[in-house]
């Protein structure tokens, strides 16, 4: 990984608009800065009055933030979009055949190319899992692959999301949003539409139901105070089906049934919301007022499909990620098409070697960690702070992992009137189901507002783009 | 459809109904506070909207004397008083987040974009551009709310449940209103004819929005006999009590489960009582005890809604 100037999506390095901005560039230079502002402003009244929201935790109960959403959008050449969509379905693909064969003949681990502490010793593998026959072996059905690309031009896959990836229901109102305040952006160019992802999620959860033929669907939230509530509503009723929280179910002879007002009625499909630990307070956190009791048994008995299946988080672990590369090759025969970031893994003496060698330029995890805690950034540490995990690391290499640092590229973006270049990344959604793998062009754009950051996340003050996939 | 989405549509109707109601209410106050000029008399007028909603009790524990400002305040922007018109718009958003699948996206915004701008709302506002402005505002949000219903709503259970809330809630608030100025429509020789006693008819009438309606069905001066045989037994006023009987009997017909028989039985009863009743006899046994009656049945048939459909009851 060359480290070359930032890469900017829109111009080249000689401020030239790139092809694929070409008509946006024009537009942009042809509308009255007032419509724009007028417009952005617009924009922010109809987030609010639609109320797409995320409730902000810690804060005071009912405080609702909108994620700011800027009007210049991440454009992807058609062609490029080929490549990454490929990429994807490749990596999905041999996640969800590596996530059957660990909770079945483990033939990766017999082969020696993932340890079985690996596995084992991870605490997301649920070895309640173990043997159950899952509908069309999909374990992952919506994955949330985020990806960026870094100043080499090349796209990188930071981390594969395969337990409730969200943000989906963002991707979908930009794109409203976009066309409703400039509707002429659309009518010059041919722009990959993205709102019949709904469509293609109902057909995916759809056709893991034991019985195709009529399965109730349904929508598991934790509720209305949930962050990501709104999303939950929205995209049961794009779906036509229901919402329904924990409370809302219950377990009979290893069937699930939802109270209605005229009776019990069986639940085929359960598009959960909720993290496997507050599922099913008899077999994971006692105290969960969110799940169901008896879904697991349920679960495991084939009385109900869960998507996505328990015990997926084995799979988008960061100290599983260095590892994907080699699933691609042990069930596709296929080299990957989406690079990993380059990790090393400190328990290999040669990786060890050369990072210690160059913790300067590095940044140095714990394995198991989360959230950024324990973590060295080479290049903004000091040398005292070099020098104190460097001992750290020697006392036991096997829980660290090591990776270049990464620069996002970037896309103009408003910061008061003016336009200012941001880092964005970008979140494909990748359904699969037992016909196979589908998506809608694009995904979720998130842009760091604030200049020079690199953190995107809608907690941290991080916006949202409208996504393009343009021929 | 979900026992608990049932509940919370129910509820989302009868909070924008309620709203609504404290709103006429309240209006109709003020405009008689405006026309009873001596002394004291004034703040007479503030006992009513108190007692029409109970909550004569809670506002005295926080306020020491009955007056216009206090009660606008208490029952239109009082955050801590449950039956505001704040605190209704707020529940009606809140039940409405929770069913966001099970209405239209119209019906959410219209109740979303209520409760923006109440919270923009203060004591300030309201007076300063006159409170009927702000009663206005209430009850064109409210039309607004039940116009998109009607216009967007899928016809199937949901829409019922959302009818029902709002046929229950206006039912109980018109015996409130009938039942709180049943001193006045009962005629004394001093009253009868006398300007007063023609504006506080009136204010009854305007109140329900029936004051044309009273015209043009009667071609007559307004006689108490009259505006309680309007509001009560006849069942082409929205509403009287007897039209929105028939709404929830409608409504209960097409939910219909296999708890539920006892309920509509209930209903149908209620309704057949006021059909069946003949005014003059209502008044001779007195309307008070009449209306109390009526809004005692009222409770019970909530209930037993509540027991058939949103109780958890219904399917174990």
């Amino acid at each position: 990984m060359a480290t070359t100037p930032l890469y900017n999506e829109m111009y080249t390095e000689e401020r030239a608009v790139r092809p694929h901005y070409a008509a946006f560039a024009e537009w942009l230079a042809e509308t009255p800065p007032a419509r724009i502002a007028q417009n952005r402003q617009a924009a922010d009244l109809l987030f609010h009055r639609v109320g797409i929201t995320f409730a902000v935790y810690g804060e005071a109960s009912g405080t609702e933030r909108l994620i700011p959403f800027d009007i210049v959008p991440h454009v992807i050449p058609g062609q490029q979009w080929e490549t990454i969509a490929a990429g994807l379905k490749q990596r999905v693909t041999a996640l969800n055949r590596f996530l059957h064969d660990i909770y079945h003949g483990q033939e990766i681990i017999k082969a020696g190319k993932v340890p079985s502490s690996q596995v084992e010793g991870n605490a997301q593998f649920r070895r309640e899992m173990i043997g159950v026959e899952v509908p069309g072996g999909v374990y992952a059905h919506i994955a949330g692959v985020d990806i960026v690309k870094h100043s080499d031009g090349e796209y990188y896959v930071l981390e594969d999301n395969l337990r409730t990836p969200s943000g989906v229901s963002y991707m979908l109102e930009n794109r409203k949003m976009m066309m409703r305040l400039f509707p002429e952006l659309f009518a010059n160019q041919r722009i990959r539409p993205v709102d019949h992802y709904p469509d293609l999620l109902v057909q995916t959860l759809r056709s893991v139901a034991r019985d195709t033929r009529n399965p109730t669907i349904v929508l598991l939230t934790p509720g209305h105070y949930n962050s990501a509530y709104f999303e939950h509503a929205f995209l049961a009723q794009q779906m036509g089906i229901e919402l329904v929280e924990g409370l809302d179910l219950f377990v009979q002879d290893d069937q699930v049934f939802m109270r209605t007002t005229q009776g019990p009625r069986k639940v085929d499909v359960i598009y959960r919301r909720i993290d496997d630990d507050f599922l099913d307070p008899l077999a994971f956190r006692p105290d969960s007022m969110l799940g169901v009791p008896g879904l697991l048994q349920a679960y495991r008995a084939g009385g109900v499909t869960l998507a996505n299946a328990i015990g997926t988080g084995v799979a988008d672990d960061k100290s599983m990620y260095p590892y994907v590369p080699e699933m691609i090759r042990f069930y596709l025969g296929q080299e990957p098409i989406l690079k990993n970031v380059p990790t090393y893994v400190l328990k290999k003496p040669e990786d060890l070697k050369y990072v210690l060698a160059h913790l300067d330029e590095l940044v140095v995890k714990e394995a198991q960690g989360s959230g950024g805690y324990g973590m060295l950034v080479g290049p903004t540490a000091s040398r005292e702070e070099r020098d104190r995990y460097k001992q750290r690391v020697l006392d036991s290499p096997e829980r660290f992992i090591a990776q270049p640092t990464l620069s996002l590229s970037c896309v103009p973006t408003y910061a008061g009137d003016v336009l200012g270049d941001r880092h964005i990344d970008l979140r494909p959604y990748v359904l699969t189901g037992a016909q196979g793998v589908n998506f809608a062009p694009g995904g979720l754009t998130r842009v760091a507002l604030r200049e020079g950051s690199l953190v995107v996340n809608s907690s941290q003050g991080g916006g949202v783009k409208d996504t393009w996939v343009v021929d | 459809m979900l026992s608990r989405v049932a509940s919370n549509l129910y509820w989302m109707s009868r909070y924008v109904e309620r709203a609504e109601n404290t709103a006429r209410v309240l209006d109709v106050a003020y405009r008689m506070s405006l026309l009873v000029k001596e002394g004291k008399l004034q703040d007479q007028e503030w006992f009513a909207p108190l007692n029409i909603t109970g909550t004569l009790f809670p506002f005295s524990g926080r306020h020491n004397e009955v007056c216009a400002r206090e009660v606008l305040h208490f029952m239109a922007l009082d955050s801590e008083n449950p039956s505001s018109i704040y605190a209704c718009a707020r529940q009606a958003r809140e039940n409405a987040r929770a069913v966001r699948g099970s209405i239209t996206s119209e019906m959410w915004e219209v109740l979303n974009s209520t409760w923006l701008e109440m919270q923009q709302m203060d004591e300030e506002k309201m007076l300063s551009r006159g409170v009927s402005t702000f009663f206005d505002w209430v009850k064109e949000r409210s039309h607004l709310f039940r116009g998109v219903t009607f216009g967007t709503m899928h016809r199937d259970d949901a829409y019922d449940f959302a009818r029902m809330g709002t046929h229950m809630e206006r039912a109980d608030s018109t015996a409130r209103i009938l039942d709180v100025k049943y001193h006045i429509l009962l005629p004394s020789v001093k009253d009868v004819g006398g300007a007063v006693d023609y504006y506080q008819w009136s204010a009854v009438l305007r109140s329900v929005s029936a004051f044309e309606a009273y015209r043009k069905v009667y071609r007559d001066v307004i006689t108490p006999l009259k505006l309680a045989e309007l509001l009560i037994v006849r069942d082409d006023i929205p509403r009287s009590l007897a039209f929105c009987l028939k709404q929830v009997n409608d409504s209960l017909g097409r939910v219909k489960n296999a708890h539920s028989a006892e309920t509509a039985l209930r209903a149908a009863q209620i309704q057949k009582g006021l059909q069946d009743g003949r005014i003059s006899e209502i008044f001779s046994t007195g309307l008070h005890e009449y209306l109390t009656e009526f809004l005692d049945s009222m409770q019970e048939l909530s209930g037993d809604i509540q027991a058939s459909f949103f109780s958890s009851r219904v399917v174990e």
